[in-house]
């Protein structure tokens, strides 16, 4: 009688997908299966993302009336001497570069009205302007062996990496500009990165530092768990 | 799946646009009871649903790929002619005939109720697809009318799976009980002989 083994096999598994629907989050055995696919999916979503396609775009007239910003810091961060500010470009770059906000302009500003797409479902559409960051690297010129970038910023620990075909976007930009104003510190002020095709968390604000790597870099909430890609 | 995505609800429990009119939904700003749920948390949520999403999806190609294969298909996908069928099949279910309709392998509603549950479950996947890159596949998002109505249409979805889970599971115990173990099995041992005319 193969049936009883079957049926033995059904109510197992049925049991196991029980257990599962009681708030379990995989346990010690399921959490690692889980990263590993979540890795896999990164790389589905890599092959989904193309380099030269540009997201919908929407008419000022459209902006969100409220527009969400989230920081891990207790307090919105802010700088306590916006002159002495820098970002720092470093790593797999022939020339390491210093710049301020000005500096940072003088390399081109591209401006666009966009939905933003958080993790968590919302979305709200905004206009931002910034500098292409593929134009920075052009300035610092980037070396052939870089394959990510890493993202840091002031809000306590927060930062995170990107792959360098999603960084190298021409809508990939270190925005300023936010509804035809400057940028406010709840947004990322004075420099945040901004893209349509990533989600919120990888749009990482209070920019700092940004490094050209081999290895690819973690990031505060991706390392909690949050897929690394991030890509929509 | 169900219980992944009722997590990732619970994030944005609502439709509609930040600072924009919210879609019609019975289920507002509502959190879902513990046990429903599988993740623990939005990371774990989506964690768990990216990677249900692949063996739905080759169940569903599977079974469909099946029964186009072995001609299956015929005896499950409903057609015009099965609307008069399917309407004297619920006179039956609803003891205002006593004669049951003669059928095939599934009677007109089976047809009905089968053919509507594959085209659910594309459905789902699409504005899954729809939801989860907005930007790399916008026209599929666009298709459903954006990506709030995509995800308003991906939760419907769920709610219409839930009720035909219902009424298959309770049809199949009051039809036929030994169905349930061919189900499962594939081999039936019922009252009823295979491909009745």
């Amino acid at each position: 009688m193969s049936r009883k083994p079957t049926r033995r096999a059904f109510l197992a598994s049925g049991a196991a997908a029980a257990l599962a629907a009681c708030g379990w989050d995989g346990g010690r055995h399921g959490r690692p299966l889980l990263a590993d696919i979540s890795r896999f999916n990164d790389w589905f979503s890599e092959r989904l993302f193309s380099e030269t396609r540009l997201a919908p775009k929407f008419d000022p007239a459209d902006r969100s009336r409220s527009f969400p910003n989230y920081h891990i810091a207790a307090m919105t961060p802010r700088l306590a001497d916006p002159a002495a500010w820098r970002l720092e470009v470093g790593g797999l770059v022939r020339t390491p570069l210093s710049l301020t906000v000005d500096d940072v302009k003088q390399l081109g500003t591209e401006r666009y009205t966009v939905a933003h797409h958080c993790v968590e479902g919302w979305s709200a559409i905004a206009t931002w302007a910034g500098t292409p960051l593929r134009a920075l690297a052009a300035r610092a010129g980037v070396l052939p062996a870089a394959r990510y970038v890493r993202f840091d910023s002031f809000d306590r620990d927060y930062y995170n990496g990107w792959d360098l075909a999603s960084a190298m976007h021409p809508e990939t930009i270190l925005a300023f500009g936010f509804n035809d104003r400057p940028i406010m510190p709840e947004h990322g002020a004075p420099l945040r990165l901004y893209a349509p095709h990533k989600l919120g968390y990888k749009l990482t604000k209070y920019l700092t530092k940004i490094t050209f790597t081999t290895d690819r870099p973690g990031g505060y909430w991706e390392d909690q768990g949050y897929p690394w890609y991030g890509g929509v | 799946m169900i219980a992944s995505g009722l997590q990732i609800y619970g994030a944005y429990p609502r439709f509609g646009r930040r600072g924009g009119t919210l879609y019609p939904n019975a289920l507002h700003d509502v959190t879902f009871p513990h046990w429903a749920r599988l993740g623990g948390w939005l990371a774990g949520g989506l964690n768990w649903h990216f990677f249900l999403m692949w063996p739905l999806m080759l169940a569903g190609i599977v079974y469909v790929g099946y029964l186009i294969v072995s001609g299956e298909w015929k005896k499950l996908v409903f057609r015009p002619r099965d609307v008069p069928r399917a309407l004297a099949m619920q006179k039956y279910y609803l003891h205002l005939s006593k004669e049951h309709p003669p059928q095939g392998k599934h009677n007109a509603l089976q047809k009905g109720a089968y053919t509507f549950i594959v085209c659910l479950g594309m459905l789902s996947v699409l504005t899954g697809f729809a939801v989860y890159k907005p930007v790399q596949l916008s026209w599929l998002t666009a298709i459903f009318g954006g990506y709030q109505l995509a995800r308003y249409w991906h939760f419907c979805a769920v709610w219409l799976f839930v009720g035909f889970l219902i009424v298959h599971v309770i049809m199949v115990f009051v039809a036929d009980p030994a169905s349930f173990r061919a189900m499962i099995t594939g081999r039936y041992r019922g009252r009823y002989t295979r491909d009745e005319p």
